[in-house]
């Protein structure tokens, strides 16, 4: 399919990576922050073909798996009631709350529906007035167009019984947390290509200066990615830190302005936490005060609960980069896509589901 | 969730509602044009969750080919093929 296959051609890989190894002088670390990217790592081997030295870190960049605990649970609480009907994107459906899952709570009776755009959700508020629909909005900057879209329309057609639970975060924060944090071994970043045709990269400016650290805004296809590591092993091999673009087919510096606009109307930023990582300022988006009528979350008043992850999990070293999934005693074992006991392995975006999609096992990754 | 991927606009519904069919190789499916106003039947967009997010730009699409293209191609130069 056109601007599919041609950056899945192996030839011109090849040549990017001849390319790469003939510019990499030095050992460098580089993390890719999104999900998206790591899958296509992963399943393609990417990381495996890298000159000596050159590693990448798999980043935070999943947002299934960063959506906290206590959001989880307040979701479950609310597709509990009777009178609702609880929407959600699919991949949210097998993430482990404190006790169980939607896919659970909907096997015994919940109704729980999957959709495909938040629109979908609005729709089916439309078809039943009797009932209370609410719209679990996650994600980064990539769905919180959509999910603001949403709220606008609900909105703009007075729709008392459409809702949404909000646990938006945002990249930039985590960038500048993973630099802050003092066991970072980050020294270039691949930035989300589609986070950033929504924002623009006139944000990683200042970070790239004040951390003196490359950030590449990169696509998703194999030579996208490729490009992207030579991008930034250039720039480090020089000892040069800029925000550079390599998905220029797709973004814009300033990104899409449309969409911020509805974005800047319906959200604010807000502190927020991520699973397995903490606490962090500014990293989230909340409703605005003119949309709090759709807040689920003071719509049923949901008390905070009290969380509780699987002891065994390492999400959180997963996360910020410092073990890999092949690390944890129960991956591959315990812990597999159809019984995953962290977020990382549920969806494909998950470091965990991306190394075991793509048959990693212990042995295979051992280092040195 | 978050995996954005390019498809042509087929068609743009005339009711002004911002609502168009866009091709996925064959899969079409309903997609919110609202933030790509400049986009028209024919132009590839990429959607994330039933929204298109950005056009893309078919000459950026080639530049970027043409660059990784002409990388010298240490392999072929050897085997005499270049
Ligand atoms: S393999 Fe499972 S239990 Fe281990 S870190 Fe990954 S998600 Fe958590």
């Amino acid at each position: 399919m056109r601007y599919l296959d041609e950056y899945r051609d192996p030839e011109l890989a090849r040549r990017l990576l001849d390319e790469l190894h003939r510019t990499a002088t030095r050992p460098w670390t580089i993390m890719e922050v999104c999900g998206g990217q790591t899958h296509t790592i992963v399943r393609q081997g990417i990381d495996e073909v890298l000159p000596a030295g050159v590693r990448m870190i798999h980043g935070p960049g999943c947002p299934v798996c960063v959506t906290p605990l206590a959001a989880v649970d307040k979701a479950l609480a609310i597709a509990a009631r009777p009178e609702v009907i609880f929407t959600s994107y699919g991949d949210m459906l097998r993430v482990p709350g404190s006790h169980g899952d939607l896919l659970g709570l909907r096997a015994r009776g919940a109704d729980v529906r999957v959709v495909y755009t938040p629109l979908d959700a609005v729709r089916l508020a439309e078809q039943n007035p009797g009932r209370q629909v609410v719209f679990f909005a996650v994600g980064f900057e990539t769905t919180a167009p959509a999910n603001a879209m949403a709220v606008l329309r609900a909105a703009e057609a007075g729709l008392t019984n459409f809702s949404v639970l909000v646990s938006h975060v945002l990249v930039p924060p985590a960038i500048t947390a993973i630099m802050d944090s003092p066991d970072n071994q980050v020294q270039a970043f691949l930035a989300a290509g589609h986070v950033c045709a929504v924002m623009g990269w006139t944000e990683y400016e200042p970070i790239a200066v004040r951390y003196g650290v490359p950030i590449v805004v990169t696509g998703f296809e194999p030579l996208d990615l490729v490009e992207g590591i030579l991008m930034a092993v250039r720039q480090l091999e020089q000892g040069r830190a800029e925000v550079a673009n390599q998905y220029v087919r797709a973004v814009r510096r300033n990104g899409n302005q449309a969409a911020r606009e509805v974005m800047a109307r319906v959200f604010r930023v807000t502190r927020r936490t991520w699973r397995g990582i903490g606490t962090i300022d500014h990293s989230g988006l909340a409703l605005t005060e003119r949309f709090t009528a759709f807040d689920a979350d003071l719509r049923f008043a949901t008390a905070e609960l009290s969380v509780a992850e699987n002891p065994q999990c390492i999400a959180g070293e997963i996360l910020r980069g410092t073990r890999l999934p092949t690390d944890c005693p129960v991956y591959g074992t315990a812990c597999t896509p159809r019984t995953p006991l962290g977020a990382p392995m549920v969806s494909s975006e998950g470091t965990c589901a991306a190394f075991h999609n793509a048959g990693r096992t212990r042995m295979s990754t051992v280092e040195e | 969730m978050c995996l954005g991927i390019p498809g042509r606009i087929v068609e743009i519904q005339p009711d002004g509602r911002a609502m168009g069919t866009v091709d996925f190789d064959g899969v079409r499916r309903s997609v919110c044009l609202a933030y790509t106003p400049e986009a028209r039947p024919g132009d590839y967009v990429v959607v994330h969750v039933g929204f298109a997010i950005s056009t893309v730009d078919p000459d950026e699409a080639a530049r970027t080919l043409a660059v990784i293209r002409a990388i010298p191609d240490a392999l072929a130069a050897e085997l005499g093929t270049a």
